[in-house]
């Protein structure tokens, strides 16, 4: 297997937790951009969570967005800067709690710009609590007992929010093993071509683990995720994929 | 300076003959504001605005006293009548108000069927026209040929050229 | 300049943000605002600008963020209550250092208010409506014609400082037509800043728009000191009416302010020694102009709002040194008559009584 490091990300300094995702989410969109020979045009929005560190290890134009508005900051700069690809990057408590409205309204407009979803089923920069992705039973800082799905809903899911809307491209990835990893890189990939063909929204939920805040080794951790989590979140093709 | 309040039915053309008269004011060279009710005043039906035309600066664009109120129906009397200044101008379309109805002493009204005038040449939506060509000849705002060739620049400009304004013109004039 | 037209304020407003370069546009439908949004609907396409109709005032203010980290001239239209949803994008413009323009059409009252004009929006507007540390410059246009001169100045300030700038319009300003001159088109080079992100080889510098004291670090303070220094020694702008020898002078912006130049008139006809300061940016607020007012017994704002918010401004660019009085209603322009009646009154007062 040759390993060639992309040049639009840094290995000297990174803020995130052992065994998080965000460094091999970050890494992926890195390799897709240079494959596809784009990284000298796109431009990246970030939100204010543990999402934003990558404007310290990406080397691309980025903005940092208020907290759940990443998604209409890139619609924004899309829609004055047609030639550049444009990402927006942002974990599950900005697209599905506070920014649920801009999520549900870019998808109805197929606004045209790349969205990269983290979703790790809690708020991972202030540490660890409860949101709308919080799995039933989850114990976290602010559902000390377990979340009550009577009482706060289920884990939400964006291929159900979005199931009437014909976006560009909707597909949710695991950022953990090589099989899952290579297949997220694939689902990264094929939302930027469709980008480039200005297809519209080109959506890509990743599952990242989150050790620190789920009181878990990193491969205790993997194996939430995946015995767990995609029970609630499968993985997958939804919109514009090819057969399955 | 003249302060007037146009008002009547929606779809009656009041804000049309407030912006004809603005039209015609710019281009004698004086300053001319135009007020519409806006909002929730819309649903009710009426439509009205305010408009003053004044060789000098204008300060507020909200009439308290007016010179001249244009009205197209009985509700508009009903509420503006009470907002003219002594000896000002009440303009009432006689086609749809009591004959019989009364009117304050110190004020001057002028009746001209307007509705029936622009009806009986064949352009029902040409009744604010003829009401203006009442406004020309019972006072000395306008010259009556300045202002028609306004009117048709007006209509001209947003290619909507009507020949039949000028007739309902001349007769809201004649009726005086 | 072009010939004179018939506008409403609303749309003089729209039609000279096109022609200042404004080529990104995102509000949502309010009254008194609405004929901006409903202009530039059509109006932007003509021009191959970008419209969007968002769906709240924070997605597009947040729009408006992005197109403006691009480089784009870019506005975004509200007012009061959706004002209010703007602020957090106001305070994220301020704190990344990204010029764009806010209007805010006031309406009156607090909470949802009504549609009808007011100036109660004074507060919020120039004392940084949203959280943190910062101010705008607020233009305050009295006129249909100001309405177009000063939004096509606003994109300039706006670049000049790297700053929002806000647009104190009111209803009554945007609701009514006058003749107007519109300014001349002029383009603007979205690529021209060497801050916008725009894309680059992995050998270049990377723009990164976030809260520019991370970048800065200690020097921030300075620079933001320096900022703001800036705009109050270059941009303070007003109009002044027969203020030097005046003993009563009225403070008035917006709408208001054309009444109290009508009393201003009305009271010289009298005798009565009135004058006028007419702030046209609120902040920075134009002290400069009260250096004027040499035989100035009182001061006296007019201002559609109750709690008489300019009047902190009066006392602080009068070193407390000169009484401040309020006039005005939150339910309606004030009346030349009744202003020329307070102004009598004052200058009464201020002599002691003395009614020679």
């Amino acid at each position: 297997m040759k390993l060639k490091a992309p040049e639009r990300v840094t290995f000297n300094k990174s803020g995130f937790c052992p065994g998080c995702g965000h460094g091999v989410a970050g890494r992926l969109i890195a390799e897709v951009a240079e494959e596809m020979g784009l990284a000298d045009k796109l431009i990246t929005t970030v939100d204010v969570a543990c999402g934003s560190l990558h404007l310290e290890d990406w080397h691309f134009d980025t903005v940092m967005a208020a907290h759940g508005r990443t998604l209409v900051t890139a619609i924004g700069l899309k829609k004055v800067r047609k030639d550049n690809p444009v990402l927006a990057y942002y974990g599950d408590g900005a697209g599905y709690a506070i920014g649920m409205a801009e999520t549900i309204h870019a998808g109805l407009r197929n606004d045209n710009v790349i969205a990269i979803v983290v979703n790790n089923a809690i708020y991972g920069m202030t540490g660890g609590q409860m949101a709308p992705t919080t799995l039933p039973g989850q114990k976290t800082t602010s559902s000390p007992y377990g979340k009550d799905a009577a009482r706060f809903g289920k884990p939400f899911r964006i291929e159900d929010a979005y199931s009437g809307f014909d976006i560009g491209y909707l597909a949710r990835g695991a950022l953990v093993g090589a099989a899952n990893i290579n297949r997220a890189k694939k689902m990264i990939r094929k939302a930027f071509e469709k980008h480039m063909n200005n297809q519209g929204l080109c959506y890509v939920e990743l599952l990242s683990p989150c050790p620190t805040n789920w009181n878990l080794a990193p491969l205790k951790a993997k194996d939430f995720l995946l015995d767990e989590m995609t029970k609630h979140f499968p993985l997958g093709e939804f919109k514009g994929g090819d057969a399955k | 300076m003249t302060e007037m309040i146009c008002a009547g039915f929606g779809g009656q053309g009041v804000l049309t003959a407030g912006m004809l008269l603005i039209h015609a004011g710019m281009k004698q060279g004086k300053n001319v504001i135009f007020y519409p009710s806006y909002g929730s005043e819309m649903r009710g039906g009426t439509a009205n605005c305010a408009i003053k035309i004044s060789e000098k600066k204008i300060a507020s664009p909200v009439i308290r006293q007016a010179d001249i109120v244009f009205t197209m129906n009985a509700p508009a009397i009903d509420k503006f009548e009470s907002m003219l200044k002594p000896g000002g101008l009440l303009l009432v379309n006689s086609s749809l108000v009591d004959a019989n109805r009364t009117y304050r002493e110190d004020i001057r009204v002028v009746k001209a069927p307007v509705t029936d005038i622009a009806n009986d040449l064949g352009n029902p939506r040409g009744a604010n026209i003829a009401m203006i060509g009442v406004l020309a000849a019972a006072t000395d705002l306008f010259d009556p040929e300045f202002l028609i060739a306004r009117i048709n620049d007006y209509f001209e400009a947003k290619g909507k050229k009507a020949p039949a304004n000028e007739t309902c013109f001349r007769k809201g004039m004649e009726a005086v | 300049m072009s010939e004179r037209v018939l506008m409403k304020g609303n749309e003089a407003l729209a039609e000279a943000a096109l022609r200042a370069g404004c080529r990104f546009f995102a509000g949502y439908p309010i009254t008194p605002q609405t004929e901006i949004l409903e202009y530039l609907s059509w109006r932007m396409d003509e021009v191959g600008g970008s419209y969007t109709q968002a769906e709240s005032e924070l997605a597009a203010v947040n729009m408006v963020f992005g197109a403006a980290s691009g480089g784009a001239r870019a506005l975004t239209t509200s007012s009061g209550p959706g004002f209010s949803l703007k602020q957090e994008g106001i305070s994220y413009l301020c704190a990344s250092d990204l010029p764009a323009v806010i209007v805010n059409v006031m309406r009156i009252g607090s909470g949802l208010g009504d549609i009808a004009q007011g100036q109660g929006d004074y507060w919020q507007m120039t004392r940084g409506g949203g959280h943190g540390d910062y101010r705008t410059i607020v233009l305050a246009p009295n006129s249909v014609q100001e309405n177009a001169d000063l939004t096509y100045l606003a994109f300039d300030l706006a670049e000049k400082y790297r700053h929002p700038v806000l647009m104190a319009s009111d209803a009554a300003i945007g609701q009514m037509i006058e003749a107007v001159e519109l300014p001349e088109f002029k383009e603007h080079d979205i690529d021209k800043f060497d801050w916008s992100v725009k894309g680059g080889k992995v050998t270049e510098k990377y723009r990164k728009i976030q809260n520019i004291f991370y970048s800065m670090g200690p020097a921030y303070e300075d620079f933001l000191r320096e900022k703001y220094a800036k705009m109050e020694a270059e941009e303070q702008r007003w109009e002044s009416t027969a203020v030097e020898d005046a003993e009563l002078v009225f403070v008035a912006f917006g709408i208001s302010s054309r009444v109290c130049e009508e009393a201003v008139e009305g009271a010289r006809a009298k005798g009565l020694k009135v004058g006028l300061i007419r702030p046209i940016t609120l902040y920075p607020f134009p002290v400069k102009a009260f250096e004027e007012a040499k035989k100035v017994k009182a001061f006296m704002t007019n201002e559609m709002n109750l709690l008489a918010q300019m009047t902190d401004d009066v006392r602080l660019a009068t070193g407390c040194k000169i009484p401040v009085y309020h006039s005005g209603s939150i339910f309606s322009i004030s009346d030349t008559q009744e202003l020329i009646a307070r102004a009598e009154e004052v200058i009464r007062a201020a002599k002691g009584g003395d009614r020679t």
